[in-house]
Formats: structure tokens, C-alpha cells, sequence
């Protein structure tokens, strides 16, 4: 790696990206640096996208919210538009890595690193949300579980770059839960987690559910099965214990260091009982 | 290739030459003497190498040098004024918030930035923004008693 570039606009890091094919970015930076420097990834140049001001911040955009890839995890916590309209991606960021690593790390490093395991990622998926890819040229938009598409593995092409990501808002969700199950209670890597935005009518039936779990297959999982078994249905423990059989069946999870399958597996289904806590209120 | 890069430490500026993938806490350590600042898994997961950049805490071990440029960096050394220590600093050698002392620097460069924006937390909040620092001595206890000691001795001032 010869050089590391600062570029302060798109304009000026498409130049840059067109000088030499094999410049990476990046935007935190928190594990590039790991790979980098455990000789896992050897770059010719790095160019840094934490200066450009089109791709950072939190953009109210009506029906929908914008949010810039070189936007810190820290900056989302402290943000009231994200924490009202979105609190499931709020609550996943609470518990993501430290207070340090939340003031370097972006969501838009999060998303493009796609490890399973990545904690804005469930709730991303849980939200529908849609990622914005840009090059000099064009800008398109893909649903965030089209972008990513194994651990590491995204759809973007040479001289492309994530710009953001949109969230639509969603006020009809009045239940949006998150929990990671790690090896200790702060800085830990998901074992599992499990991101649901639900809408409950009055009478607390599930109108709608959209549930994604962390760190159990190659990619962040959602199950259509699941979330038609739990529609109509109330949230009550011994309905979540029967629907939890169906996500053992649903996730892909493998052995590491920090768990075995079978562990993730057990503990992917009972993540959803926690859910009947929001039951009775939301 | 190495570059010339001027980076504003503890309010001074230092004019160094480094290589692209230096980390700052490298040139901290090794080009500038100032070996406050530890290495401890250099991968981000201990918070040794913690020190501030524009107020808040980063870790020098994730972080390129050449990327710190244009910002204000302070270490452990640059806590005390004229010979006095930081009130931080006293309370921890008073109340003996540290034993091996290898992770105190990060603890303390973190515990600043946490009481300059909340001066007097509580026990609990303070737990959680102090959750990246490990300590493998103290069990934590009297680091906790030495930041809270702190906060009486400063008094909401920073």
C-alpha cells in the first residue's frame, strides 16, 4: 500500500478510483485495518470516504430517511430522527462493539463488510431498507438482501461505491425489538440476534411481522414461513415456542470459535420468545 | 512511499515522515516517543491504545496516521497542566484504580471523554461507556470508584 487518499467529493474520488483499478475504500475503517494489516488484503492505494460530505448524515426525505454510508454508528445513536423512527436499528447500535469503535465505525462500512454477524444488518433487513450505489455515472438503489450476498460477498462493481442507505418509514410497526445473544455483555461478535418490527391491532393480533436474525447462516436470515405463521396470532409464549421449531428449520448457522450450530440454532428460535414481552403492551 | 504529515498532539504540532500504513498509535509510540499510549491486541478489541481526537475517543491502533491530519489529538501525556496531574490522573493514584497499570492510559483517555460530556455520571451509565477498556487486574471495581472519586474532585468542570 503506497498511499492513502483524503478525497473531500464524489468528483474527486471517481478520479482517483479511475487512476488505479486496485484502490479500496473505506469509511471507519475498523476492520480494514485488521485485514490489512494481518496481510489479508494488499491494496495498492486506499482512498478514505469519511470527508465527503454528500455520503455523511441523516437526511429526512418525507416518506422515506436517508442515511449517508460514512455516517458514524455514534452519530445515528445520537440522532432523534433515526432513534423515533427507527428504534430497532437504534437498539442494535447500543450494543455494537464499544463507545470507541461506534465513534469510527460507519453503517455504511457495516453494511458493505456483510459479515453475518454485523449488528446494523438485521435491523436493515427487518426495515426493508434499500441500498444506494453510485458510480461517476449512475446511482441505483437495491434492497439491502439483493446488495449483500454471502459473508464479505456484495453486489458492487468496479468504481462503485455505496453512497447510503434509505429506510421507509414505517409508523405502523408499534413493536421494533432487538436482542444480541454474544460471549459477554458489550464488544462482543453475535452469536445470534434478532431484529422484528411488528404491528399489533388492538386486540394485540399480528397484522404484520418482519423478523431477521444475525450471525446464524451466510447472510442475515428472513423467513417468509415465519413471519406468515405468526400473523393473526397473539403474542403468547407457547405460540412463539411453536413458531421458534419453524426458524430452527429456517436458519443455516455454522460451528466457530464462539458457538457451535447447534447452539446458534437452539438459540435463533428462542430469541422470538422474548417477544412475548411486548404482548401485552408496546 | 513515505510522506510528510504534520499532526497536532496534546496542542503541539510535529512535523513527521511515515509510511502509509502506519497507524497513528505506531507514530505515536515510535516516531514521536510518546509511549503513554499502549499497544495491547492492536486489533480493536482492548482499548489500550485509546486517545482523543477532537474530544472523543478513538482507538490509535484502527486508525491511519496520515487520517488524523487536521485533527486535535491528546494522549495520556497531555492531561496534566503545568506539572500538576489531571484530577482523573490523582484519583486514580489516590483511590488505586490500577495495578499491572498497562490499561490505564486507554481507561483514563476514555473516562475524560465520557466526563466532558457528562459531567457526573451515573454508576450504570458510566459501566456502558466505559465497556471497550479491558482491565485483566482490578476487577474493575476501583477503576469505577477512581472515576467516580474524580467527578466529586472536579466538580462538573473538566
Amino acid at each position: 500500500m503506497t498511499q492513502v487518499l483524503l478525497p473531500r467529493a464524489l468528483d474527486e474520488l471517481w478520479d482517483f478510483l479511475e487512476e488505479d483499478p486496485n484502490t479500496a475504500v473505506y469509511s471507519g475503517g475498523t476492520d480494514l485495518l485488521v485485514n490489512l494489516r494481518g496481510g489479508r488484503i494488499n491494496p495498492s492505494r486506499l482512498a478514505c470516504l469519511e470527508r465527503i460530505e454528500e455520503i455523511r448524515g441523516v437526511r429526512d426525505a418525507g416518506a422515506a430517511v436517508f442515511i449517508g454510508a460514512a455516517t458514524t454508528h455514534t452519530h445515528l445513536l445520537e440522532n432523534s430522527l433515526v432513534s423515533s423512527e427507527f428504534p430497532v436499528l437504534t437498539k442494535a447500535i447500543r450494543v455494537l462493539a464499544s463507545p470507541a469503535i461506534r465513534n469510527m465505525g460507519t453503517i455504511g462500512g457495516n453494511i458493505v463488510n456483510a459479515s453475518p454477524a454485523g449488528d446494523t444488518l438485521p435491523p436493515l433487513y427487518a426495515l426493508d431498507a434499500e441500498v444506494e450505489i453510485v458510480s461517476r455515472k449512475e446511482a441505483k438503489r437495491m434492497p439491502v438482501s439483493d446488495f449483500i450476498v454471502g459473508p464479505g460477498r456484495v453486489r458492487l462493481g468496479a468504481n462503485e461505491i455505496v453512497k447510503g442507505v434509505w429506510i421507509r418509514k414505517a409508523p405502523e410497526f408499534n413493536v421494533r425489538h432487538f436482542e444480541k445473544v454474544g460471549l459477554r455483555k458489550s464488544q462482543a461478535c453475535a452469536v445470534a440476534s434478532l431484529a422484528a418490527a411488528l404491528s399489533l391491532s388492538e386486540g394485540g393480533k399480528i397484522e404484520r411481522a418482519r423478523l431477521a436474525w444475525g450471525s446464524v447462516g451466510p447472510t442475515v436470515v428472513r423467513s417468509a414461513e415465519v413471519e406468515e405463521a405468526l400473523l393473526g396470532r397473539e403474542l403468547e409464549i407457547q405460540m412463539l415456542a411453536e413458531v421458534a421449531r419453524l426458524v430452527e428449520r429456517a436458519v443455516s448457522p455454522i460451528d466457530d470459535v464462539r458457538a457451535s450450530a447447534q447452539y446458534r440454532r437452539i438459540v435463533a428460535g428462542r430469541l422470538l420468545l422474548r417477544l412475548a414481552e411486548s404482548g401485552c403492551k408496546n | 512511499m513515505k510522506q510528510a504529515i504534520a499532526l497536532e498532539v496534546n496542542g503541539d504540532t510535529y512535523e513527521v515522515l511515515v509510511s502509509p500504513n502506519q497507524t497513528l498509535l505506531e507514530v505515536l509510540r515510535e516516531k514521536l516517543g510518546l509511549t503513554g499510549t499502549k499497544k495491547g491486541c492492536d486489533l480493536g478489541a482492548c482499548g489500550a491504545c485509546t486517545v482523543l481526537l477532537d474530544g472523543a475517543a478513538y482507538l490509535s491502533c484502527l486508525m491511519l496516521a496520515v487520517d488524523a491530519v487536521g485533527k486535535k489529538i491528546v494522549t495520556i501525556e497531555g492531561l496534566s497542566q503545568g506539572g500538576e496531574l489531571h484530577p482523573l490522573q490523582k484519583s486514580f493514584v489516590e483511590l488505586g484504580g490500577l495495578q499491572c497499570g498497562f490499561c490505564t492510559p486507554g481507561i483514563i483517555m476514555t473516562a475524560k471523554a465520557v466526563l466532558d460530556e457528562e459531567p457526573q455520571p451515573t454508576e450504570e451509565s458510566l459501566k456502558k461507556k466505559m465497556a471497550g477498556n479491558l482491565c485483566r487486574c482490578t476487577g474493575y471495581k476501583k477503576v469505577l470508584d477512581s472515576i467516580m472519586g474524580a467527578t466529586a474532585r472536579m466538580g462538573g468542570e473538566r
